[in-house]
């Protein structure tokens, strides 16, 4: 990369501004209470993934058929399953395979969108024609029910869920990122890095995709707790994690035969579910309102 | 000039929904074909012999290039065949029928409901923005949106039904009621009514009252949400303030004025609401055992009966297009300010 | 044009963006909202308390069931080979011959009023009971009931070989099996067969007497009515189908002119509902008669309810792990044997199958002729190390176990997987609906299949047929047994099982079954865990519902409920 290329897009100026807008952001995100006890449920979630081997007390799949669905308390602080096994940890490691999920479709689906969005705006025509007419087939099918299909199709497991959910919820990205490239595309300094000689493909990663990542993370956040909610429904179907993966929908699905007696078996599973997903959800709520362009001013 | 406008955004949506419906087929066929089972032994069951295997194979079209095989497939579906069900031994289009108006019925039931407490629950959220009733409704808003639905659906199972008796278990209604009543309309609230079968009627209506409330809890979140967004943007305008300023009432300058306005967006938003909550009745409907498409459609999934899960899926997927196509047609032909742009 | 549902930026969702909240609360305000809240609360739970929403019971001339009978495949008794068709079949139609439910040794005739036997022991005769009819009111004779036998094998599905075995071919059958006049039935056997293993055999669902006039009225290209019957009736038993909704709801509906007199319950209902937990929540508010699916954990917290009566009965069915010996590791004799020793009987027994099953280790049930209450194998991880050692399998295996995705049959795939996994063997869970476990299983793609078996008719042979005959081992076979399944070559067993059959000497037919047995347990590709115990509960004024010693010995017809 040579100083003759180096263009507007990332003076400076620019970036000092865009830090500045951040910590603006930042700071109004930490005056909502909500958004920041969204952002503790979020942590809170982290760092049981993180520290499960740690904080867990029991191995999340050793079974002890003798110590079957005891109540909550004691040495089992939410009781034990159908197998004996201990509930708090295999809350804890199920956290891993929650994030697991969220971060493998984000990995997936973000740079995905943002890939056939950029493309799109950039060039316009009939590439964004083309691109945008498949995005939209894609927007306007039902995706649970697709993700079931996809499933089924492929044999359920963990790691088919994932490809499922991320199948089906790339399209939403493209749009948010072909929006955003469609208002920078007559940009002055994408104009000057096209002067100074940048080519299509560099001021596209350079120059544009950069600038789209906000908007893309925002949604991204906003989604979390669907794809928590939608992860977990395929688990409770059968359809997502296998035995004896410690899942949160699986675990639920397999509470349901305890439901009158050992309530807890279903009902904490079902509320780490709640929990994680309430959490991304105002994280997400609170992002939108301290990002939305009108109210930042961008 | 202004009707040749009109006709292009009709055709330019209409070409859409059947870019859509094309896209449908494609992927559905694409899921069919690299499913793991095969058809072939699907169909005619794994106690036939090679030589039955081998000709059902060629009537199935499977030694076709996989372009006619498309063709034909999506000649099938266009006519509704989706060939017949390896769980039921019955085509999968008639299944489709005999389940659907029990899905309908949940859905329309959650949307009503969510209609009836998700706009007043927005209009209070936006005349008293950032005050108490701003929070709860953003607070119900956003644990409607969090709550898995299964969870809720079983603890309220537990709760009103095994504890307290109040409302009607899984299922429709009770299944000695079944058949007492002519199908009409498939609704069985609206049939009972229709055949004046008091009994009938509430002992349907206790079995979808919770169902419905659990599946409404999206709903609501997502009208009051959307009804709070378009409010405070209404009540920001010039026009309110002027109303203000000569003095009529706070409630007929949010209801006729405000409220007015906002009706076009806001039908247009439900209606694509609508078809999430078709899809959220998937896990509702195994909840509830209640008789619908999403219990079909996971019954047939647990089982690889491929053509039912994707009879369903399309089926589906058409009334999304077809909800697509509605809001996209309303807007511009109700709302007054589009018209007036044209 | 931007949708405006789909988020993002667009114009209708930025109106919602711009919300914000303030912050101002009144301190005063929370107060009375406080108390507000008390009072409600306070409203609510004086509510909840006091009313009691009187809803209707199940109407006193109506039965209702929960059954997991997403199984079935077809009602055709020709064609039906699952647990809960066969159970639904006993209820429509009539069989030549019943076991009495109360005394597997006592056959009772059904419509079959008396039979005997030729000199030579080939030729059996049936008098066919005088004045019953069918549902349609068709009479039932002799030519029905010929017919009925006749299209079981001519259809050749599943259940042929019940009736196949004695020497019948689609091509003699319409000679073999003949109504010498309208009341006299004549079943002519190739061999002088034990006479208790032909009459077992007619106690098989396959054997219901089917109304032949109605069913050839439906057929289609000669299939004898069978593509209608699978979801229709045509019998003359105490029931007929009303209706049928796969995995939701089968109807029945009393026959009025039944010859043992019509039932009591003008209809009976079988709900299919998969989860116990849901049956449980059902038969406890009364909404069901009879919860047939419940496992131990449910039925200890029910022991006690008032209103609620917990049923046992021994079934013929057994727990077992099919070992396809298609798969290199599992062909391996060490191998099949350390997985016998990998099972933890005892504690399977005590916690996830309490109540509902005894360890039981040979191919025959407890209670059928010659049946061997021996138990060599125990939990003992060390032992199954040193097999797999020998083997040269010592640093563990992967296998994967088929099984059905309803409890306990999933928990028990579950201990398994941590039971093998102490001798390092991976087993990989692949849980499915009762009937794609079973298409995979028939189709020889398993690896490993948990499942339950059980018997056709009450008799050893039913069993050791399965368990110990396989004559053609190829992918199409010409009889399916258990031993096919699982791809075990066995000519010698296959030998001494049709030995067994021509045994008329009575304690030499058991000295035979004994040694089947010796050898199953001794190297065979079955670990047969449990005998399964039927575990229902029915509501209190529930009488009359019997639950035999088999899984199509349940019968609905004597069902009565306290007015």
């Amino acid at each position: 990369m040579t100083d003759a290329v180096q263009t507007p897009g990332f003076s400076a100026s620019r970036l000092a501004a865009w830090l500045d807008s951040v910590a603006v952001a930042a700071a109004a995100f930490m005056r909502n209470p909500l958004a920041v006890a969204g952002l503790c449920l979020v942590l809170v979630l982290v760092a049981m993934a993180a520290l499960a081997p740690a904080l867990a007390p029991y191995d999340p799949t050793a079974q002890d058929l003798a110590n079957r669905l005891l109540p909550p308390g004691g040495v089992h602080p939410f009781g034990t399953d159908e197998l004996g096994r201990d509930i708090a940890s295999r809350i804890l490691f199920g956290a891993r395979i929650t994030l697991r999920i969220v971060a493998l479709v984000a990995v997936v689906v973000a740079p995905l969108g943002l890939l056939v969005g950029v493309t799109a705006g950039y060039f316009g025509g009939w590439v964004e024609s083309v691109l945008m007419r498949v995005t939209d087939v894609f927007l306007a099918f039902p995706k649970l029910i697709l993700a079931l299909a996809l499933v089924s199709a492929i044999g359920p497991s963990l790691e088919n869920a994932i490809i499922a959910i991320a199948a089906t919820s790339w399209p939403a990205y493209a749009r948010v990122a072909r929006a955003e490239t469609v208002a920078l595309r007559g940009a002055d300094f994408v104009a000057a890095a096209r002067l100074l000689g940048a080519s299509h493909m560099r001021v596209v990663a350079l120059h544009i995709a950069p600038l789209c990542v906000s908007s893309v993370l925002v949604r991204l956040t906003l989604d979390m707790a669907g794809i928590v909610l939608t992860a977990a429904g395929l688990g409770f179907l059968g359809l997502g994690a296998q035995p004896p993966l410690p899942e949160w929908g699986a675990m639920m699905a397999a509470g349901r035969a305890y439901l009158t007696d050992q309530w807890w078996v279903a009902a904490v599973p079902g509320f780490a579910i709640l929990l994680a997903s309430l959490g991304f959800n105002l994280v997400g709520d609170g992002l939108r309102d301290v990002l939305d362009p009108r109210e930042s001013g961008r | 000039m202004k009707h040749s406008r009109l006709i292009r955004a009709v055709a330019g949506n209409l070409v859409a929904a059947v870019a859509t419906l094309l896209g449908l087929l494609v992927v559905t066929f694409a899921i069919g074909r690299v499913l793991p089972i095969d058809p072939v032994l699907a169909a005619v069951g794994d106690r036939a012999t090679a030589d039955v295997v081998a000709r059902v194979r060629v009537e199935m079209g499977l030694d076709l290039p996989l372009y006619r095989q498309f063709w034909s497939y999506a000649l099938h579906a266009l006519r509704g065949d989706f060939g017949q069900s390896v769980l039921t031994a019955r085509p999968v289009l008639s299944d489709i029928a005999r389940v659907f108006p029990a899905t309908l019925e949940l859905a329309t039931s959650a949307m009503l409901l969510g209609i009836l407490l998700g706009v007043p629950m927005g209009v209070a959220g936006a005349v008293w923005r950032g005050r108490w009733p701003d929070q709860v409704v953003r607070v119900v808003g956003l644990v409607g949106y969090s709550v898995p639905v299964f969870w809720l659906g079983l603890m309220g199972l537990l709760l009103f039904y095994a504890r307290l008796g109040w409302v009607g278990g899984p299922g429709r209604i009770d299944v000695y009621y079944e058949g007492v009543v002519a199908p009409v309309t498939g609704a069985i609230l609206i049939d009972s009514l229709l055949a004046g079968n008091g009994a009938v009627f509430t002992d349907a209506l206790r079995h979808l009252v919770l169902p419905a409330c659990v599946l409404g809890l999206f709903s609501l979140a997502y009208i009051s949400r959307m009804t709070r967004g378009f409010m405070i943007d209404q009540l920001g305008r010039e026009y309110v303030t002027a109303a203000r300023i000569k003095g009529l009432s706070e409630a007929r300058v949010v209801w006729r004025h405000a409220f007015g306005n906002i009706l076009v967006p806001l039908v247009t938003v439900i209606a694509l609401g609508y078809g999430g909550l078709l899809e959220g009745s998937v896990l509702t409907e195994t909840v509830f055992s209640w008789p619908g498409l999403g219990l079909y459609i996971t019954h047939s999934l647990l089982s690889a009966d491929m053509n039912a899960v994707l009879g369903g899926t399309l089926v589906v997927g058409s009334v999304f297009v077809a909800l697509n196509l509605l809001a996209e047609m309303l807007y511009p032909a109700l709302d007054p300010r589009a018209r007036a742009a044209r | 044009m931007s949708d405006p549902s789909r988020g993002g930026p667009n114009p209708l969702f930025r109106h919602f963006c711009r919300a914000r909240r303030g912050k101002a609360q009144g301190s005063a305000g929370l107060s009375r909202r406080g108390l507000f809240r008390v009072g409600l609360l306070a409203f609510i739970s004086a509510y909840a308390g006091r009313v009691r929403f009187a809803w209707g019971r199940v109407p006193r001339d109506v039965f209702v069931m929960a059954l997991q009978s997403d199984d079935i495949i077809s009602l055709d008794p020709a064609e039906l080979f699952e647990f809960t068709g066969a159970e639904v079949a006993a209820n429509i139609y009539d069989r030549l011959l019943y076991f009495d439910p109360d005394d597997v040794e006592t056959l009772k005739g059904g419509v079959a009023e008396s039979w005997s036997l030729s000199g030579d022991g080939r030729v059996f005769r049936f008098k066919i009971r005088a004045g019953i009819g069918f549902q349609s009111g068709n009479p039932v004779t002799a030519e029905d009931a010929a017919y009925s036998l006749q299209r079981v094998v001519l259809l050749n599905k599943a259940p042929a070989f019940i009736i196949a075995q004695f020497g019948l071919s689609p091509e003699n059958v319409r000679d073999k099996i003949r109504a010498a006049d309208p009341q006299t039935l004549e079943i002519e056997t190739d061999r002088a067969y034990a006479p208790s293993f032909l009459y077992s055999c007619l106690t098989a669902a396959a054997a219901s007497v089917v109304d032949m006039r109605l069913a050839e009225s439906h057929a289609e290209n000669g299939d004898f009515g069978n593509r209608w019957l699978r979801t229709n009736s045509a019998g003359s038993g105490p029931f007929s189908l009303r209706a049928w909704k796969p995995s939701e709801l089968i109807i029945l509906d009393r026959f009025e002119g039944h010859w043992r007199g019509a039932s009591v319950m003008k209809s009976v209902f079988i709900r299919h509902i998969a989860e116990p937990g849901v049956q449980r929540l059902l038969i406890e508010r009364g909404d069901i008669d009879v919860a047939r699916n419940l496992g131990p954990d449910q039925v200890v917290g029910m022991k006690d309810k008032p209103g609620l009566r917990v049923r046992h009965a021994r079934k013929g069915s057994l727990y077992y792990l099919g070992l396809n010996q298609k798969n290199p590791h599992l062909r391996m004799p060490q191998v099949r044997k350390a997985l016998k020793y990998l099972v933890d009987y005892d504690r399977l027994a005590m916690t996830i199958l309490r109540g509902t099953a005894e360890i039981h280790q040979t191919i025959i049930p407890g209670g059928y002729l010659g049946a061997l209450e021996e138990r060599p194998y125990q939990w003992n991880p060390e032992e199954a190390k040193k097999l797999l050692a020998a083997a040269g399998l010592g640093d563990g295996i992967e296998l994967s176990v088929d099984v059905r995705n309803t409890r306990p049959d999933l928990d028990v795939a579950q201990s398994l997987q941590a039971s093998f996994a102490e001798a390092g063997i991976r087993l990989r869970i692949l849980p499915g609906d009762g009937k794609q476990v079973l298409t995979k299983y028939r189709a020889r793609n398993h690896d490993i299949f948990l499942g339950r078996w059980g018997p056709d008719y009450q008799d050893p042979h039913s069993n050791a047929q399965a368990f110990a005959s396989n004559p053609d081992n190829s992918d199409q076979g010409r009889v399916k047994t258990l031993a096919w399944r699982n791809a075990w070559e066995i000519p010698e067993l296959t030998h001494l099982t049709e030995a067994a059959i021509l045994e008329r000497d009575r304690a030499r037919r058991i000295a035979d079954y004994r040694d089947i047995q010796r050898r199953e347990l001794e190297d065979s590709p079955f670990v047969v865990v449990f005998q399964e115990v039927d575990l229902a509960v029915e509501r209190a004024d529930v009488h009359g519902f019997v639950m035999g010693p088999s899984f199509d010995t349940v019968y609905y017809r004597g069902v009565v409920k306290d007015q």
